[in-house]
């Protein structure tokens, strides 16, 4: 059982006149650890995540951090102990970006040349050129912006990250990118991280546990991601988890069973005099892959279409999940997924059928669990 | 011999440079009331404009006072003042500082409220406290709006000094109503090109003050904030030197 760091007793925030934003909610948060808010706007998801830093004022009920009351600390002396990152990045556009990364520090007291050098490390950290410092938050990409602001509120390496729909004003590239380098920073930092977004998946993706709001301020479930999907706990909670939840619940399931066949292919630019070579070992229904000299897939040929290249579907990498198995052999034009090793030479194909079969052995074996 | 060479011999005379009413003087005593005029309007507008902005309370009374007292006319106003004060340099200087509180109010306001609310709410979330947000967020990102406003107000006040010259005082204003009653229009002219001189001349000093105030980081943006500003300003020494030209 996880230490509690934050702790939610009965709050409530109810808005002059309207209805609660938040109802009598009681959580507690794990030290350590990623916890997503989501929920569709209006749930109070963000409200929430603000009454932990007093940006909004509770109307009942107490939080707790690392078990001090929060209104037992000045507010602004309290938002310092916390790092906090917004959908617009919030940068100070008259101060480089460094400056703006000290921030924090300079307000606890931390000498000028100490809070910049600080800023410098955390430049590198968050994965940013040290040359971009000396520019202006206008001159940065909003995925930079985004960096810049996640440098910031780790400058004062605070225990504690509030996190509000940070990367959702970035295009779905970036957005997985800053994903995946938050999870990273986490392995080494191990912050709790309260992360805010209305996005399901990304609240699979980042959380060690998912808190689903409910419209009206109510929690509707709180558990791993794992849970959420394969047992959402009502009616509301499955339909916003969505009609997809049973293949993105095949992410959390290693594909070791799946087997991988050979498949016949065709070398391209291998030899001296830059033709094929073929190996026709295995069969494809008449399809063969093409790969470059390092056995790396570049395509498909098909059964009439001569030597012309048909690009290829997502491809299968070593320990990945029975989501991205199925999805590799779905999106392949010949219904095989390319699966390739470590160094992304061709190790041979998978069939969806092949897939489903190891998906409903898992099935079964859960069933007898029972 | 056209008007315009008239007043270009005139201006040439170096006579009419030195001396207790030569324009060297006439020019320093220009300088000196619109100086205290901007001195004491700006005491009472700037804070009161930063407290509106930055909290945004008494926002409407201010938008309608500030209104109101820009519709007051200026000669009418200068009169009274000096009728119920008496004679002397300050009652016409707290005309004329009612008549300028109304620009540097609203351009300090609107400088402090054009500031990006995520930005200013970003630095409360971080742990500044609300005369941090002010001085250090909200001000020098207000800063280019509020130029703005500072350089209309400097602008208006230099032109608006002139009358002045009627109660009767110094300043440039003196070539006006001199010239008017002596039927001197070259003398007249040359009066009106000296305080759109000192206009323009007081207006860069004030551009170049902005550039070197304004941080970088606020031009370099895709907004393109500062050439809207620039444009916006460089139309008011052609206004001040009408308003200067018929007090």
């Amino acid at each position: 059982m996880a230490e509690a760091m934050i702790e939610f007793q009965s709050v409530t925030k109810q808005y002059q006149g309207g209805q609660a934003a938040v109802d009598d909610l009681s959580m507690s948060i794990d030290k350590g650890s990623i916890t997503v808010f989501v929920g569709p706007s209006g749930c109070g998801k963000t409200t929430s995540l603000r009454m932990i830093n007093r940006m909004v004022e509770p109307t009942k009920g107490t939080i707790t951090v690392d078990g001090k009351d929060v209104t037992s600390v000045p507010a602004a002396e309290l938002r310092r102990s916390m790092g906090y990152v917004m959908q617009s990045s919030g940068l100070m556009p008259h101060r480089s970006v460094l400056d703006n990364i000290a921030t924090v520090p300079r307000l606890n007291g931390v000498s000028k040349a100490d809070a910049r050098k600080r800023a410098e490390e955390l430049l590198d950290v968050v994965g940013l050129a040290s040359g971009l410092g000396k520019r202006y938050p206008s001159q940065l990409s909003g995925g930079q912006q985004q960096r810049v602001g996640v440098a910031r509120a780790l400058a004062a390496d605070p225990p504690v990250l509030l996190m509000d729909e940070p990367f959702s004003a970035v295009d779905p590239v970036v957005r997985d990118e800053l994903q995946r380098e938050l999870l990273r920073l986490q392995r080494d930092l191990a912050k709790t991280i309260v992360f805010v977004t209305h996005d399901i998946d990304e609240a699979t993706v980042l959380g060690d546990k998912v808190a689903v709001f409910a419209v009206g301020g109510k929690l509707a479930q709180y558990a791993t991601p794992e849970e959420i999907l394969r047992a959402p706990a009502n009616e509301f909670v499955a339909s916003f988890v969505g009609r997809d939840r049973g293949f993105r619940h095949l992410g959390f399931s290693a594909a070791d069973g799946v087997t991988i066949r050979p498949v016949p292919t065709v070398t391209r630019g291998g030899n001296a005099d830059g033709g094929t070579d073929v190996d026709a070992r295995g069969n494809a229904g008449g399809w063969r892959l093409v790969v470059d000299a390092e056995s790396r897939p570049l395509g498909w040929e098909g059964p009439g279409s001569g030597s012309d290249l048909i690009p290829g579907g997502s491809l299968f990498r070593p320990g990945d999940t029975l989501r991205r198995a199925l999805d590799s052999a779905l999106s392949s034009p010949s219904g095989l997924g390319v699966a390739v090793d470590g160094d992304g030479r061709v190790a041979g194909v998978i069939e969806a059928a092949e897939v489903l079969a190891v998906i409903e052995s898992a099935r079964r074996v859960r069933q007898d669990a029972l | 011999m056209s008007i315009f060479t008239e007043t270009f011999e005139w201006l040439a005379d170096p006579s009419h440079w030195a001396g207790s009413s030569g324009i060297a003087t006439r020019l320093l005593e220009h300088l000196q009331y619109s100086g205290l005029v901007l001195v004491i309007a700006a005491a009472i507008a700037v804070p009161v404009g930063l407290y509106i902005g930055h909290t945004g309370r008494g926002r409407v009374a201010a938008v309608a006072v500030a209104g109101a007292l820009r519709a007051l006319p200026t000669l009418g106003l200068l009169v009274l003042f000096a009728l119920i004060a008496g004679s002397g340099l300050m009652p016409p200087v707290w005309a004329l500082v009612i008549l300028t509180v109304p620009p540097l109010l609203a351009g300090t306001y609107a400088g402090i409220s054009s500031v990006d609310e995520t930005v200013v709410d970003a630095a409360r979330a971080m742990g500044m406290k609300e005369l941090q947000i002010l001085f250090r967020v909200e001000l020098p990102n207000g800063l280019q709006v509020m130029f703005g406003g500072i350089r209309t107000a400097v602008l208006q006040v230099i032109a608006t000094v002139s009358v002045v010259a009627y109660l009767p005082l110094g300043g440039l204003g003196r070539y006006l109503f001199d010239g008017l009653v002596l039927q001197d229009f070259p003398r007249m002219l040359a009066g009106s090109l000296l305080i759109a001189g000192l206009a323009i001349a007081v207006d860069l000093v004030l551009a170049t003050a902005q550039r070197l105030l304004v941080s970088p980081g606020l031009s370099t943006g895709p907004k393109g904030g500062r050439k809207a500003a620039t444009t916006l300003t460089a139309a008011a020494p052609a206004t001040a030197a009408v308003q200067g030209g018929s007090p």
